[in-house]
């Protein structure tokens, strides 16, 4: 069983983030395997972002297959530019607040998350990445939640303060990930 | 009775002799490091770096470390050599083609850095292996192989000053000019050389001799002439002294 | 055995600093600049030296200057910034310098393109520099593969005393993978390998007895007779080429390439298994020495054809599968370039078409 995700949006909205977060998972946590595959434009800051991640129960051959299982989009640009590469089937996480464009295919399961949105209630956007995360893993399960926690405390190690509103964050996006099932 | 009062440097292999062209200041400044090298008591610890030109063709006559370099690397390599073993007295050995020209941004970068090295600069404005080329260090009006008007500075521009230019970096503890064109001109030589090395025994960076030399076969001069032409028209292009002593 | 999240780049570097490996010498180039600024924070805390060189030139030179004081030294770069490496690798293969470096290649030629590209195989395997000399080249195509390939390229560079390549891609060095990394070198340890190479090493010796790190000068029968020994170190190589079967012994069509490219094949693989399609795949770890042998275990009776793979135009590494095929099969070729990824659909589609 093999799940290829592809993550993008802005730069600065934490599209590595939450590809990088899902590849620690996976490793500190599973005997699955995993790639993290980021592309970058040329420009220091500004611009797209875009990842793929692939977990797997046996060796990974392509980090980037030409159809995705799912899909994590938190802008339009990214939307049209990644849509068609979504399988049949297929999930798509969007930022339901700034994601508008029409989604005209009916053949994906779309999951509107208003990421931005509960961001800003929570008084910080930085944290839209960790409310998709939490909708993404609510969703899919594709390893358990406390994996996910666990990884995401972790890697905010030293910034101690920061943990309540992520936990909250996290939470959030569970829920909206499991009511949309 | 006898008093042993010179001998040859210890650091020249017995028998061998060098190649250079009569007239040629290269193998007096060869023994010069060897014997500085033997005063300080440092020539088991010594490594060679030559640059490529008529400045590497000693590798085959000293007795200790030599590394051949690329041309105009041997600054970059003798980097590599102290920092690898620290406790090595390491030198580069590079003519002016070598240091200004082709090696120019490792030459500099090594001096920017401050690595605790000593390298001997041999300016004798020419080619001198490859054939009587321009440098970069050729005087305005002098003929080169590939100048054969003579160094025109609306096309070639001018001689290239490595001491006042290294002069503008911080980094560097001890830069001065010498010349071996008269017997206390080498002692001189001899004096600065062992500056060079010494203040690289104390650990206190980066120190930088140029000498002004000849090249009789390739200025077509007969090697008192080139002597003379060294006197007139090198030396107040590239006058010696102290340029920086810290 | 534990596993750690690494990137491919840093996980390169950190095999070399377990190596031993305890100088670095390197110049900003994209993708590779995770190597550099990972050796500028560790190789410090075991006691090694980073240097910012000024140039890719000078990068190489120190890295021949340090490597020529017996320590394990390294430098890392891509596609054009290895084209200027090339005189001071040059320099290392006819002294016999010891030193590992790793081109994390990009598009080409010239500038190209930052992301990654395997347009470098012709330079890394058959003319890295002037002079005609070998090198071993490792192509990883996991991360983990290249931490293995790079711990051991350091020991086959001393064993050989000759630079080693690690032929990386933009993909190997920017993907994060999990990892179990080999064991650090203890202090000691390090320290013996260096003082192993003492006889030879430009570190000052007892005057007579001089160390001679030697590139080349006027003795053409001593030159020509390092010719000679370094021609029979290269023949002898040829028994330890590297190489991975899978799904060969039945297959009707094969799958041959290295690196990233071949690892989407092994996808490409398992995608066709699965339409029934019985293709298999030939993947060579040392491009240098080649795996003509992995070309003799295809079923030459059955297989109906051979699809080189490769994020090459033109393709490169086909001109070593055609020799090692020698005839035996039709060989066509399937390949981007210019930083384009390949993709296993039209992959498995070229493979069909050779059904055809």
């Amino acid at each position: 069983m093999e799940t290829n995700i592809c993550i993008a949006g802005f730069g600065g909205q934490g599209v590595m983030t939450i590809g990088k977060f899902l590849a620690q998972a996976v490793t500190d946590s599973t005997d699955l395997q995993t790639v993290f595959f980021p592309t970058y434009g040329a420009e220091q800051r500004g611009g797209t972002a875009n990842c793929f991640v692939v977990i797997s129960d046996e060796e990974i051959g392509t980090p980037k297959s030409d159809l995705m299982d799912d899909m994590i989009i938190l802008n339009n640009p990214s939307l049209n530019k990644f849509i068609d590469s979504l399988k049949p089937g297929g999930n798509l996480f969007i930022n339901e607040t700034i994601v508008t464009d029409e989604i005209k295919r009916t053949d994906i399961n779309v999951i509107k998350v208003p990421g931005t949105q509960l961001a800003l209630d929570l008084g910080n956007t930085k944290v839209l990445n960790v409310i998709m995360l939490g909708a993404y893993i609510g969703y899919t399960e594709v390893f358990p939640v406390d994996v996910m926690w666990s990884t995401i405390e972790h890697k905010l190690g030293k910034k101690v303060e920061l943990l309540p509103l992520n936990k909250e964050a996290f939470e959030k996006g569970l829920e909206y990930g499991r009511k949309n099932k | 009775m006898e008093e042993l009062i010179y001998t040859k440097t210890k650091t020249i292999q017995p028998g061998k002799s060098s190649g250079f062209c009569p007239g040629c200041m290269h193998d007096t400044i060869i023994k010069l490091i060897g014997e500085v090298l033997e005063e300080l008591d440092i020539a088991d610890k010594a490594v060679s770096c030559s640059g490529v030109g008529c400045c590497g063709l000693f590798m085959d006559y000293i007795n200790y470390d030599y590394v051949q370099c690329a041309h105009g690397r041997a600054s970059a390599v003798a980097t590599g050599i102290k920092r690898g073993n620290p406790d090595s007295i390491v030198y580069a050995y590079q003519g002016d083609g070598d240091f200004a020209s082709i090696g120019l941004a490792e030459s500099i970068h090594a001096a920017n850095r401050g690595e605790n090295i000593t390298v001997i600069f041999v300016n004798n404005g020419i080619y001198g292996m490859t054939g009587g080329q321009m440098a970069p260090t050729t005087l305005v009006g002098m003929k080169a192989t590939t100048a054969p008007k003579g160094r025109n500075p609306e096309e070639h521009g001018y001689p290239m000053h490595v001491c006042e230019m290294l002069d503008t970096l911080t980094a560097p503890v001890y830069l001065e000019r010498v010349s071996c064109n008269t017997p206390a001109n080498v002692i001189k030589t001899k004096k600065a050389i062992k500056k060079a090395f010494q203040n690289q025994v104390e650990g206190k960076g980066y120190s930088l001799v140029e000498i002004v030399t000849s090249c009789p076969t390739n200025w077509g001069l007969s090697a008192l002439d080139s002597l003379d032409f060294l006197e007139q028209k090198m030396l107040p292009e590239f006058p010696l002294g102290v340029i920086r002593d810290r | 055995m534990e596993r750690v999240l690494m990137k491919g780049c840093e996980a390169i570097s950190e095999a070399a600093v377990r190596a031993g490996c305890r100088f670095f010498a390197g110049y900003p180039i994209t993708p590779q600049n995770e190597i550099p600024e990972y050796m500028a924070r560790r190789l410090p805390e075991v006691g090694g030296q980073f240097v910012q060189s000024e140039s890719e030139v000078a990068a190489i030179n120190m890295v021949y200057g340090n490597a020529s004081s017996g320590v394990r030294a390294m430098t890392s770069s891509s596609s054009c910034g290895i084209s200027l490496k090339s005189e001071g690798v040059s320099y290392c293969a006819m002294a016999r310098i010891p030193m590992v470096y790793v081109n994390v290649s990009r598009g080409g030629p010239g500038v190209g393109t930052i992301q990654p590209a395997q347009q470098d195989y012709h330079q890394a395997t058959k003319a890295s520099g002037n002079g005609g000399f070998r090198m071993r080249v490792f192509a990883p195509a996991t991360v983990q593969e290249a931490v293995d390939m790079t711990y051991k390229a350091f020991e086959y560079a001393d064993k050989d005393r000759n630079p080693v390549l690690i032929l990386a891609d933009g993909v190997i060095g920017s993907v994060l993978e999990p990892v179990v990394l080999p064991p650090q070198k203890t202090e000691e340890e390090v320290a013996a390998i260096k003082a192993g190479k003492d006889e030879w090493a430009a570190i000052g010796h007892e005057l007579g007895s001089r160390a001679w790190i030697n590139p080349g000068g006027w003795d053409n029968l001593l030159y020509e007779s390092v010719n000679k020994a370094a021609d029979d170190m290269y023949k002898a190589w040829a028994e330890e080429a590297e190489y991975e079967l899978f799904m060969v012994e039945d297959a009707e069509v094969i799958l041959t390439g290295y690196g990233i490219s071949a690892r989407i094949a092994r996808s490409a693989v398992k995608a066709l298994r699965e339409e029934g399609i019985k293709a298999g795949l030939v993947r060579a770890k040392t491009v240098f020495p080649f795996p003509y042998k992995a070309y003799d275990a295809i079923n030459y009776d059955i297989c109906k054809g051979i699809l080189d793979v490769e994020m090459s135009i033109p393709a490169q590494f086909v001109d070593d599968v055609k020799v090692a095929v020698n005839g035996r099969c039709p060989i066509s070729c399937y390949g981007r370039s210019a930083g384009i990824m390949l993709s296993k659909f039209d992959m498995m589609d070229a493979a069909k078409a050779m059904l055809k």
